[in-house]
C-alpha cells in the first residue's frame, strides 16, 4: 500500500500560475481521478509529482516521506510511475523491448531479483500486448500505444501509477477491458491517479475525483457527489450560477 | 595602465570581429534552426575571394569589397539555404550537424583548390600605410578604429532591420513559431532565404576583417571563429545584444591572455586553444537543459540479427585478409588505415548511433590511445593496448560529465572544443612531470615512434601482417557493437536517444549511462588509435586533428551512424574509395578534397544512411541460397586465381565488384519467378486487355460477382 500526497504545490510559469495551492491524495488500492478542462493543469502537477518540473512552492510525499529535492530516477525508484498524455514511447524498440527495458532496469537497482523476461511476457499477457509483441510501437494505433505505456509503467512494479489520459484513443471495446484493468491494479494495493476526459470510465472506475480549474482544486468528493457540485458544471459548461 | 589600455584596444577590435561573425550566426540559427558550423568556413572563403580581387588582381578596395559583401556573400548564402539547408527539415539534429560539418570539409577543399595552400599571400590591413592615432598613453591603429566602427553599425542596422523593417519583423516570428508565419501569409523561405543571405555577409565581413591578423589559411581560418562560437552561445543563440557582450568577454579575456600570460614553455599553448577553452566554460554557464522528451527522427536503423553478424564479421576478416595478400606493400601503406580508421568510426556507433550523444572528439581520443601505445608499447608490449582502454575510457568518463548539462548542437561543440583544446595546447606541450613521479613527452612536440604490436612473440611488423590484424579487431568490434545493441545496454541506450524524460521516470540513472557509454566509445576509440599508430610508427598531432576526426564523422553518419556497417562504410570511403580513384584518375587528385563534403550534404535525402539501403539491394542474395552460395565460390576462384598470378590486380577488383552485382540481379530473378503471372492470376479488371478475352473469363467474372449461371440465362 502506497499513499501520495500533494501539499499546496504552486507553479508559476512566468507570471503565470499553472497549478496555484493544489492538494491531492491517491490513497494505495483506490482509483483516484483528476479531471478537469484542457489547460486546467493536470499533466503539470504530474510533470511535478514526477520530479520533471520542480514545484515554486508546496510538497509532494509518498508515506509520509518527502519527495522534495529528489530527481525524477529516484523517485521512480520510491515507486512513482507513470504515462504521458503525448507518448513517450521508445520508437526504436519493439512493443516487448519498450516494457523489457523498463524491467531491466528496475532489475539493475532493485534487491529483488525477479526475471525481466518473465516480468515482460507476463505484463504483455495482462494489458494484451501479446500479439503485438514483436512489432515496432511506432506502427500500433494510438490506443494499443497507450497499453504499451501501461505495460512499461507497470514493469516498474509502482506503489503509485500516475496515468496521463490513459484511455484517450481506445476504442470501446479497449475501454471496456480497461476498466476492470484499473480496478485490479487498485485492487493489488496500487495508488492509481487517472487523468481521463472520457467521464463515464472516470465515474465507473473512481472512489474520488478530483477537479482542477486554472490551476486550483475546485471539488473533491466521489464520483456521484462531483456529477452534481455546482462549481463543477459551471467549469464544465461556463454557467454564470457556478462562478466561484 | 598603458599595457592594459594597449590590450584592451586589442581585445576590443577582436571582439568587434567575433561580434560580427557570431550575429550573422545567430540569425541564421534562429530563423532556420540550424547551427550552421561552416560559417566560419564562409567567411574564409569570403577572406580569400576579397584577397583575389583586391591584392591578386589589383582592384580598388571599395569595389572589391562591394562584389564580395553584396554580391558574392549574399547569392552564396541563398544558394546554400535553397539547395541545402531547406532540405533538412524533420532530420535529426546529428543529420543537421553532418550536413554542415561536410560543408565545413567541402568549403575548406574547395579553397584549397582554387587557393593552393602553401602559397604566401599579403594581407594588408585596411588604412595600413597611415599612422595610428594616438590615444592618450596608447596607440589606435585604422584597422582597429574601422573593425570597431564597423560592429557597431551592425549592431545598429540589425536593431533596425528587426524592429522596423517588414522582412525584419517576419524574422523574428518565424524565430518564435515558423507554422504559425506561415498560416499568417508570411513567406518563411523566402524569410529564411534572406536570413542565410544576411548571415553569409556578416560572415564574409568578419572574414575580411580578421584575415590580416592571421596567416592565410583555410583551415585555420575557419576554426579561428570557434570564439564566435563562444559569443554566439554567450547570447544563447537568441539574444543579439547578449551575443555583443559575449564577443567583448571573449576577445578581451584572449588579448588580457596574450598581454598577462606569464612566459612560458607550456603556455603558448593554452593562448591558442584559449577560445576552445572559453567556449567549453560558456556552455558549462548555460543553465540546466529540461530533460530531452520525444523527438520524432526520420532515421530508422534495424535490429542486426546473430547470424548478419557472425556473417558480417567473417566478410570482413576476409576482406582483410584478401588486401593483405593480394596489395603491394606500398598499396599497403595507402589502404593499411582502412581497418585501424574504422575502428576508430565504430566506437561513434553505440555513443552517437545508439545513445544520441554527439562527439566530435573521436579522433583525440584516439590520438591519446595512439600516445598510450607509444609510450607504454615499447617492444610492442601487448599491455599497452589493455592501458590505451583504460586512459581513454577514463578520459571519456570525464568528458560525459558535461553531457548531461549538453545535448544536441551544444554537446557537438563542448566536444569540438575538448578536441581543439588538445590539438592546440596538450599534444603540442613540451615534456613535464606528473608530481615528479614520472615525466610525460606526449608527442615531444613533433612526432614520436611507436613499436610494432608484438602478440605472444609474434611480430605485427609488415603492413601485410598490421592489416590482418586491423581486420579481426574491427570484426570483433562489430561483434561487440552487435552485442550491445541486441542486448540491455542498447535497449537502454536506444530508449536513451528517444526520451530521456521517460527514462527517468522509469527510473534509470541518467549519468552512470551516459558515463558508460562514453566511457565505452573512448576506448574503442582508444584502442584504434593505438593501432593505427603501431601502422604509421610515427604519430604527430596532425595525424588526430579535429578536422580530420570531422570527415570521419560524416561519412560515417553518410554510411549509417546505427550499424558497424556505417562504420566500415565511412572509412573505406575515406581510405579506400578515395586514394582507388586518386589511382585511377590522377588529375582528379586535387578535386577529391570535397568528396566527403559532397557526401555529407546528400544526406539530408537519406538519414538512414547508406548501408541501410545497400543491405535492402543485396539482400535476395542472402535469401537465396544459390545465389549466397555461387557469390562466395565464385569470389573464392576469383581470389584463387589473383593468388597464382593469372589474373592481375584490376581485373580481380572489377570481378570482385562485378560478381555481387551479377548475383544480385540472378538472385531478385529466381525470387520473382514463382510469383511470375499465370493466366489464373491475372487481375479480374485485366482480363481482356493484356490477353485475349476467351469464355472461361466471362464464367470467372461471374463467380466473382456472384451472379450464377441460372440467373443469367434464367
Amino acid at each position: 500500500m502506497a499513499d501520495l500526497a500533494v501539499r499546496h504545490v504552486t507553479v508559476n510559469f512566468g507570471g503565470n500560475l499553472a497549478l496555484d495551492g493544489v492538494d491531492l491524495e491517491a490513497a494505495g488500492g483506490q482509483v483516484t481521478g483528476l479531471i478537469g478542462p484542457n489547460g486546467a493543469g493536470k499533466t503539470t502537477l504530474f510533470n511535478v509529482i514526477t520530479g520533471l518540473i520542480p514545484a515554486d512552492a508546496g510538497t509532494v510525499s509518498l508515506d509520509g516521506t518527502t519527495l522534495d529535492g529528489l530527481n525524477p530516477t529516484k523517485r521512480a525508484r520510491r515507486g512513482l510511475a507513470r504515462t504521458f498524455q503525448r507518448l513517450e514511447l521508445f520508437s526504436l524498440l519493439s512493443v516487448r523491448e519498450n516494457i523489457l527495458v523498463a524491467a531491466d532496469i528496475r532489475r539493475g537497482w532493485t534487491r529483488d531479483k525477479e526475471d525481466p523476461d518473465a516480468v515482460t511476457e507476463e505484463i504483455l499477457d495482462r494489458v494484451g500486448l501479446a500479439d503485438v509483441a514483436a512489432e515496432r510501437v511506432d506502427s500500433l494505433p494510438t490506443g494499443r500505444c497507450r497499453l504499451v505505456e501501461l505495460g512499461r509503467s507497470l514493469a516498474c512494479r509502482p506503489g503509485v501509477l500516475l496515468l496521463d489520459e490513459p484511455a484517450s484513443g481506445q476504442n470501446e471495446t479497449e475501454t471496456a477491458r480497461f476498466g476492470p484493468l484499473l480496478r485490479e491494479l487498485a485492487a493489488e494495493g496500487m495508488a492509481v491517479v487517472l487523468v481521463e476526459h472520457d467521464v463515464h470510465l472516470v465515474m465507473a472506475v473512481c472512489d474520488r475525483v478530483h477537479v482542477l480549474d486554472f490551476g486550483r482544486i475546485i471539488a473533491v468528493g466521489t464520483p456521484s457527489e462531483i456529477q452534481t457540485d455546482p462549481a463543477v458544471v459551471s467549469a464544465y459548461l461556463g454557467t454564470e450560477a457556478g462562478a466561484k | 595602465m598603458d599595457k592594459f589600455l594597449t590590450f584592451t584596444i586589442v581585445g576590443l577590435a577582436i571582439s568587434a570581429i567575433y561580434a560580427v561573425i557570431a550575429s550573422g550566426l545567430v540569425l541564421t540559427y534562429t530563423t532556420t534552426g540550424i547551427f550552421n558550423f561552416a560559417h566560419g568556413a564562409a567567411g574564409m572563403l569570403a577572406a580569400f575571394a576579397y584577397w583575389q580581387l583586391r591584392f591578386d588582381w589589383g582592384w580598388p578596395t571599395p569595389v572589391a569589397l562591394i562584389i564580395v559583401l553584396f554580391v558574392l556573400a549574399p547569392l552564396f548564402g541563398a544558394l546554400l539555404e535553397r539547395v541545402i539547408m531547406r532540405g533538412l527539415g524533420g532530420t535529426s539534429e546529428t543529420t543537421k550537424l553532418v550536413v554542415s560539418i561536410s560543408l565545413l570539409l567541402g568549403l575548406i577543399g574547395l579553397a584549397q583548390i582554387i587557393w593552393k595552400p602553401g602559397v604566401s599571400r599579403p594581407y594588408s590591413t585596411f588604412f595600413a600605410g597611415s599612422p595610428p592615432l594616438h590615444l592618450g598613453p596608447t596607440t589606435i591603429t585604422w584597422h582597429q578604429i574601422i573593425t570597431i566602427g564597423v560592429a557597431i553599425g551592425v549592431a545598429g542596422g540589425l536593431r533596425f532591420l528587426l524592429y522596423s523593417t517588414r522582412i525584419g519583423i517576419a524574422m523574428r516570428a518565424a524565430v518564435d513559431d515558423q507554422p504559425l508565419t506561415l498560416l499568417n501569409g508570411a513567406r518563411p523561405h523566402r524569410v529564411s532565404m534572406f536570413a542565410w543571405s544576411i548571415g553569409t555577409s556578416l560572415a564574409a565581413l568578419g572574414g575580411i576583417l580578421i584575415a590580416p591578423l592571421v596567416p592565410l589559411d583555410a583551415a585555420t581560418l575557419s576554426l579561428l571563429i570557434v570564439s564566435a562560437y563562444a559569443a554566439a552561445i554567450f547570447g544563447r543563440l537568441r539574444s543579439l545584444p547578449m551575443v555583443f557582450v559575449g564577443a567583448i568577454v571573449v576577445g578581451c579575456t584572449e588579448a588580457y591572455l596574450a598581454g598577462y600570460l606569464p612566459q612560458n614553455q607550456y603556455l603558448p599553448g593554452l593562448r591558442l586553444a584559449s577560445p576552445a577553452i572559453l567556449l567549453f566554460l560558456v556552455l558549462m554557464a548555460m543553465p540546466q537543459q529540461r530533460l530531452k522528451s520525444r523527438t520524432r527522427s526520420r532515421e530508422f536503423f534495424p535490429m542486426p540479427s546473430r547470424a548478419g553478424a557472425i556473417g558480417f564479421a567473417l566478410a570482413v576478416a576476409a576482406f582483410g585478409i584478401v588486401l593483405a595478400t593480394t596489395l603491394s606493400r606500398p598499396d599497403l601503406l595507402v589502404y593499411g588505415k582502412i581497418f585501424s580508421i574504422g575502428i576508430i568510426a565504430l566506437s561513434l556507433v553505440p555513443l552517437v548511433g545508439f545513445a544520441g550523444q554527439v562527439s566530435l572528439a573521436q579522433l583525440s581520443f584516439a590520438g591519446i590511445g595512439a600516445i598510450v601505445m607509444a609510450h607504454l608499447g615499447t617492444n610492442g608490449n601487448p599491455l599497452a593496448l589493455v592501458y590505451a582502454a583504460l586512459i581513454t575510457g577514463a578520459i571519456g568518463a570525464i568528458i560525459a560529465l558535461p553531457a548531461l548539462r549538453l545535448s544536441g548542437i551544444y554537446l557537438a561543440l563542448g566536444t569540438a572544443a575538448f578536441a581543439i583544446a588538445l590539438d592546440r595546447w596538450i599534444f603540442t606541450m613540451p615534456k613535464f612531470s606528473v608530481f615528479g613521479w614520472f615525466d610525460v613527452d606526449l608527442f615531444q612536440q613533433g612526432s614520436v615512434s611507436v613499436d610494432p604490436l608484438n602478440l605472444f612473440g609474434y611480430r605485427f611488423d609488415t603492413a601485410a601482417r598490421q592489416m590482418v590484424l586491423m581486420s579481426i579487431t574491427f570484426a570483433l568490434g562489430s561483434l561487440l557493437v552487435v552485442a550491445i545493441r541486441r542486448g540491455r545496454l542498447g535497449r537502454r541506450l536506444l530508449a536513451m536517444k528517444d526520451s530521456e524524460a521517460a527514462c527517468a521516470t522509469l527510473g534509470l540513472n541518467l549519468l552512470e549511462t551516459k558515463v558508460l557509454v562514453f566511457s565505452l566509445s573512448a576506448a574503442m576509440a582508444g584502442v584504434g588509435g593505438a593501432l593505427l599508430g603501431t601502422q604509421l610508427s610515427s604519430i604527430s598531432p596532425q595525424n588526430f586533428d579535429l578536422v580530420n576526426g570531422l570527415s570521419i564523422f560524416a561519412l560515417t553518419v553518410v554510411g549509417g551512424i546505427g550499424a558497424a556497417g556505417g562504420a566500415l562504410f565511412g572509412s573505406i570511403s575515406l581510405n579506400g574509395v578515395l586514394p582507388v580513384l586518386g589511382a585511377l584518375i590522377p588529375s582528379l587528385t586535387t578535386y577529391l578534397v570535397i568528396l566527403p563534403g559532397l557526401a555529407g550534404i546528400s544526406l539530408g535525402r537519406n538519414p538512414s544512411g547508406v548501408v541501410h539501403e545497400l543491405r535492402a539491394a543485396f539482400l535476395p542474395i542472402v535469401e537465396v541460397r544459390p545465389a549466397l552460395v555461387a557469390t562466395i565460390g565464385s569470389l573464392g576462384a576469383i581470389y584463387a586465381l589473383r593468388m597464382v598470378d593469372v589474373i592481375d590486380n584490376w581485373p580481380f577488383v572489377i570481378l570482385s565488384v562485378a560478381v555481387p552485382i551479377v548475383a544480385v540481379v540472378a538472385a531478385s530473378f529466381a525470387q520473382r519467378e514463382p510469383t511470375a503471372l499465370v493466366p489464373d492470376e491475372v487481375p479480374m479488371e485485366w482480363r481482356g486487355l493484356i490477353e485475349p478475352w476467351s469464355p472461361e473469363d466471362g464464367r470467372a467474372l461471374d463467380r466473382a460477382l456472384g451472379i450464377s449461371e441460372g440467373q443469367l440465362h434464367g
